[in-house]
């Protein structure tokens, strides 16, 4: 078990999302940095798609009820347990009763906790996620609260060494492959979509354009703020399924980025659609910040898959023999 | 180097233009292609929406299908190789798509017309000139099938309004709309099933439970059933 002793709204249990039931009108809930879950629970020895804690709100505390190990990845909050700091995206066992604590980063917006066995809360519909708007999934549908406590699912042998390792954070390693701005916005590649061309001139703006994300985002979407970009006229579309990633275009003329608790079905024109591979940055954009958006092609976004594919395969082939090395080491 | 290598989809994305009886195809994202039934919103398109659709579920690389009002989202599992001949294939399979009639069940939804819930039904009046009696009789005599489902789990978009009862969503919606309440968007009708903002016009309420997370299937209507509502209540 872990006790939380303090947290902020929004703080949620999350996996890499419940597949299937769009089609019902359940979104797909979901990390919304799933890179981070996937690296934390490799980390710890997990399938890359155990539940963990998603942080959002910050400082969040909590409680080892027994001996166990936990990986810390997403944004640098920096980490301490029993006030000792702990580098970034770093796993580590730890002993009941020492207490872990996340303060508010500076520059990302999402800390992930992975805990070797996995968050033990009930599936439902195939996912641990939570549904806050459904009101299902995760701990009983809502988010965390100080005194909750979580299981953690059957305690594996512990393969992290007493100082515990770390991965390489995906910005660092995967830099080559994903764009960055001379002036720190973020940039995000899409390719344009459904009713792009309808926008004719107008389209140049969304990408020349730099976009603030404004203070009415969440887990469902992220509102834009910058110059307005309309139709000539307005179009309403038939209802259709979206995903997340998919950029709409309310009447407002500023642009809405559908995201892990995206809308299962919508009807404004879709301008563009982010590539799924950049969705992990996105998601951790913090609200007030810019991004402009750079027109990619499928090609480029296969290339960057491949590339994040191959650093989760590297972490998956060194963490034994990382493991095996340390452990020599710590018997001479 | 592989034929795929080099080659950049041409943008935009909209690989096809629409022609008489050719559906849109888009992509919205790298791994998901909308294909939008061209023609209007009548249940022979989509029949052969659904006839669509149980073809490509079955397709390996698809992870998710969405039927919409008169169209299909198809969620991949992973972006394709080669997203012209996915394209080709989705057309070619609209062009083999005959109708299939769903054989759905029959649910009856009872429902309290006017009352405290209906803030709207007064505008539904305006619009259509109808008195409020008038409107929930079009309403309640009404043969609706469930085209599909979405916005919110378990959500049903009903065809088979009555025309003279059209009323178009509202520009301002409004922002707590009680999950239950009966409603009106443009040539459709529903019962919200979340409590929330809702920019459809709100003219009735029902107590039926529509989504259950812990049954199978959680959602209680289905593309292909019929619903009735029942007057149980009329309250002006």
């Amino acid at each position: 078990m872990i006790e939380v002793l303090q947290t902020g709204p929004l703080n949620t249990v999350q996996d890499l999302g419940r597949f299937g039931f769009r089609n019902a009108g359940v979104t797909s809930s979901g990390a919304m940095d799933r890179l981070a879950l996937m690296v934390g629970n490799l980390l710890v020895g997990n399938d890359e798609g155990e539940a963990v804690v998603e942080v959002q709100t910050f400082p969040f505390r909590l409680r080892f009820e027994r001996d166990m190990t936990v990986a810390i990845t997403g944004a640098d909050c920096d980490a301490r347990v029993d006030g000792r700091r702990l580098p970034p995206w770093w796993a580590l066992p730890v002993s009941s009763g020492q207490v872990l604590e996340l303060e508010a980063p500076r520059r990302s917006a999402r800390a992930y906790l992975s805990f070797a066995g996995g968050i033990d809360v009930e599936p439902v519909m195939g996912s641990r996620s939570t549904s806050l708007r459904g009101g299902f999934g995760g701990l009983e549908g809502r988010f965390l609260a100080a005194n909750d406590r979580l299981a953690i699912g059957g305690a594996l042998a512990c393969a992290v060494p007493p100082g515990g390792f770390g991965a390489l954070p995906p910005a660092a390693a995967l830099a080559e492959h994903f764009p960055a701005s001379e002036d720190g916005t973020l940039l995000v590649r899409a390719i344009p979509a459904g009713e792009y061309v309808l926008f004719g001139a107008e389209a140049e703006r969304f990408w020349s354009q730099t976009w603030k994300i404004s203070s009415q985002s969440d887990r469902t979407g992220y509102r834009l703020s910058g110059e307005p970009i309309r139709l000539a006229s307005p179009v309403e579309l038939r209802s259709h399924g979206v995903v997340p990633g998919v950029v709409q275009m309310p009447p407002s003329g500023e642009p809405i980025i559908q995201m892990s608790d995206a809308n299962t079905a919508g009807g404004y024109p879709k301008i563009a659609g982010v590539i799924d591979v950049d969705l992990w940055r996105l998601g951790q954009a913090r609200i007030g910040s810019r991004i402009r958006f750079v027109q990619s092609s499928v090609a480029e976004a296969r290339g960057a898959e491949r590339a994040v594919q191959a650093y989760l395969d590297d972490i998956r082939r060194t963490l034994p023999m990382l493991t095996q090395a340390l452990a020599a080491m710590s018997r001479r | 180097m592989s034929f795929m290598q080099g080659k950049a989809l041409p943008t935009p994305a909209t690989i096809s233009a629409v022609t008489a009886d050719e559906p849109k195809i888009s992509m919205i994202g790298t791994g998901a292609y909308l294909i939008e039934a061209p023609g209007g919103f009548d249940l022979p398109t989509q029949r052969r929406i659904w006839a669509l659709s149980h073809a490509v579920e079955t397709w390996p690389e698809v992870r998710e299908i969405v039927p919409g009002v008169t169209n299909l989202l198809v969620i991949l599992k992973q972006t394709p190789e080669e997203p012209e001949q996915l394209q080709a294939r989705l057309r070619h399979e609209w062009n083999c798509a005959r109708s299939v009639d769903l054989t759905g069940k029959t649910v009856e939804i009872p429902v309290t017309y006017g009352g405290e819930h209906a803030t709207d039904l007064a505008a539904v009046c305006d619009y259509s000139g109808l008195s409020d009696r008038e409107i929930v009789r079009l309403h309640w005599q009404g043969n609706y099938t469930v085209v599909a489902l979405g916005s919110a789990p378990g959500f049903g978009y009903l065809h088979g309004l009555d025309p003279r009862i059209y009323m178009p969503r509202k520009t301002v919606p409004s922002l707590r709309m009680l999950k239950g309440t009966v409603t009106i968007g443009g040539m459709q009708t529903g019962v919200s099933v979340l409590t929330g903002p809702n920019g459809w016009n709100s003219i009735g309420f029902a107590e039926m439970q529509l989504f259950d997370p812990a049954k199978t299937p959680p959602a209680l209507l289905a593309p292909g059933d019929r619903v009735r509502f029942l007057p149980e209540r009329i309250e002006l």
